[in-house]
């Protein structure tokens, strides 16, 4: 078997087999504390350890009870429409700055200060002034992650318009080019792989704040399902949802970087 | 308007402010005219303004001083009218060989149908002997291919002027010699006006018709000008022990080295 393979399969193991042992630990210790075998039986059902057969989160996560009770699924569900509105919000206004910023300089004289302070607001500090202007449990949280995803977006567009070589607007000047046809020809087609790590950068971190906006606001989502479960003292749920916000939060990344690579004239025509 | 000059430089000058000092005067009172049809290299030490004077004739930078008539008009920025191969090949990367030929001549010359577009990028594409790399992205070409397409971009568009600076200046001396061969073969089936920089005397003697010698900077000017009176076309190895060749090198390395030779380097 390849060498090479077989390490990317048995390391894993070997570090998942350490994670449950310390979990174990920490489960033995803690009172209360879920251990990995109630947690698993809570995922996917089972025979509980007072000998009850159970169901699991996982068992069927598209039921619904009622309005405030449903599967798992469309607590993802709900969680990913607001991020989906939240970061093409922030795209739609993130890219076109970002051009303009990244096209003149006194725009980025303008602009530059007030992206280095906003940037690294934290989107708990955003979320009660936003929750008073909107009143709304799915507004705030969409607006919470379009003020805190857009700034990576903005600063890699502006990133991709200054890294347009000298030479290739010297090409466009000679034949004349239009502005806009500059700015599709040339600067586009540079711009687009650092829009798109800006744009991979912004969906992580919306993806972050979904899950403490949700928290907060209450409702429907992943985010407040973790919450409820805390409430219910039900905390191998809360490891469910960790888990689980881990797993989208990484499938999320991966098609984000798929498209990207798809985008990137750099990484063209090696295949 | 038969007698009406082709390309004419009249005192040209061209001034660099410096912050906080006097105004660095790069180059002073060039004084030229070339004909149509006409290969003419510019030779001269580094940074006595030789690039700084094709990029007034491209438009791509502005003199402070003085006029450039192309056909008896003044050049007031660039156009395609006066084609650059620059020395860094400067093709889009995301687009392949055919297209950035394709992008040029497309919007230089709209009108043309689809069938007049493919055939003329074609044309193109053949005449540098690259029919086979045609759908190939700049990056799985080598670097002489990519200067052979630059000159395709260039010579698509019809201009009345070439402009190369340095253009085969980033490769190895087998490849620079093709890419020589492959110039004075197209400039025989079809002729231009060339402006050619160049840091190599046998290149100059080779490709020109006239020799433009630069003085060193600051205020470099023309110097010599040298004819070479040599039949096209030209081979490389027969030259060798022409007397007519042996001449112009001699002339053309005493200029450099021992008129204006640069103490410091
Ligand atoms: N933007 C600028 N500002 C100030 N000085 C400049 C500028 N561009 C060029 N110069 C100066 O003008 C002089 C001529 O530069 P230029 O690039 O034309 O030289 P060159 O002959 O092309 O040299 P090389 O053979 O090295 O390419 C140099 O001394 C250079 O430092
Ligand atoms: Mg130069």
């Amino acid at each position: 078997m390849n060498n090479e393979l077989a390490k990317k399969i048995i390391l894993p193991v070997l570090v998942f087999i350490a994670i449950i042992g310390v979990w174990s630990s920490i489960a033995n210790i803690v009172e209360d504390f879920p251990t990995p075998a109630d947690t698993y039986i809570a995922t996917f059902g089972g025979e509980n350890s007072e000998g009850d057969e159970v169901e699991g989160v996982l068992t069927d996560p598209f039921y619904v009870e009622n309005e405030d009770d449903k599967g798992l699924f469309w607590q993802i569900l709900e969680s990913l429409k607001r991020v989906f509105a939240g970061f093409t919000l922030a795209l739609i206004v993130g890219v076109p700055l970002g051009l303009f910023i990244g096209m003149s300089k006194n725009a980025q004289y303008a602009f530059d200060p007030f992206i280095q302070i906003f940037k690294p607001v934290s989107p708990l500090a955003w979320l009660p002034l936003l929750l008073f202007i909107f009143q709304d449990i799915n507004m705030t949280a969409i607006s919470t992650i379009f003020v805190t995803s857009i700034w990576p977006i903005i600063i890699n567009t502006a990133l991709g318009v200054r890294s347009v070589n000298e030479d290739y607007m010297n090409v466009a000047k000679v034949l004349r080019f239009t502005p806009m046809e500059k700015v599709v020809q040339i600067i586009l087609p540079v711009a687009v792989p650092f829009i798109f790590t800006g744009m991979r950068l912004s969906l992580g971190i919306a993806w972050l704040v979904i899950v403490a906006a949700e928290m907060l606001t209450g409702g429907i989502g992943i985010g407040f399902w973790i919450w409820d479960e805390y409430n219910n003292l039900a905390y191998h749920n809360i490891i469910i949802g960790i888990i689980i916000v881990g797993v989208v939060g990484f499938i999320l990344d991966l098609i984000m970087g798929r498209i990207a690579d798809y985008f990137d004239y750099t990484k063209k025509g090696r295949a | 308007m038969g007698e009406q000059k082709f390309l004419h430089l009249e005192n040209i000058e061209k001034r660099f402010p410096i912050p906080g000092k006097e105004d660095y005067i790069a180059v002073t009172n060039v004084n030229l005219e070339i004909k149509k049809n006409e290969i003419i290299s510019i030779i001269g030490h580094s940074g006595c303004g030789k690039s700084t004077l094709l990029n007034m004739i491209s438009g791509l930078d502005k003199e402070t001083g003085g006029y450039i008539f192309l056909k008896g008009k003044e050049i007031k920025g660039p156009g395609p009218d006066r084609a650059v191969v620059f020395q860094n090949h400067s093709l889009l990367p995301w687009l392949s060989v055919y297209q950035n030929i394709e992008m040029a001549v497309k919007k230089v010359m709209p009108e043309l149908s689809s069938p007049e577009l493919r055939e003329r990028v074609e044309r193109y594409v053949s005449m540098v002997n690259l029919d086979h790399a045609k759908d190939k992205l700049p990056s799985e070409i080598s670097g002489g291919m990519k200067q052979r397409v630059g000159i395709a971009r260039a010579l698509s568009i019809s201009p009345d002027v070439l402009l190369m600076d340095e253009p085969f200046g980033a490769l190895d001396s087998l490849t620079r010699a093709n890419l020589q061969e492959h110039l004075m073969r197209i400039q025989q089936s079809v002729e231009n006006t060339v402006i050619i920089i160049t840091h190599d005397i046998d290149e100059a003697v080779l490709l020109s018709d006239r020799v433009i010698m630069m003085t060193n900077g600051p205020e470099a000017t023309i110097g010599e000008i040298l004819e070479v009176n040599l039949e096209r076309p030209r081979n490389r190895v027969e030259l060798q022990h022409d007397p007519e060749y042996i001449r112009c090198r001699e002339a053309i390395l005493s200029f450099l080295y021992e008129k204006f030779a640069k103490e410091d380097e």
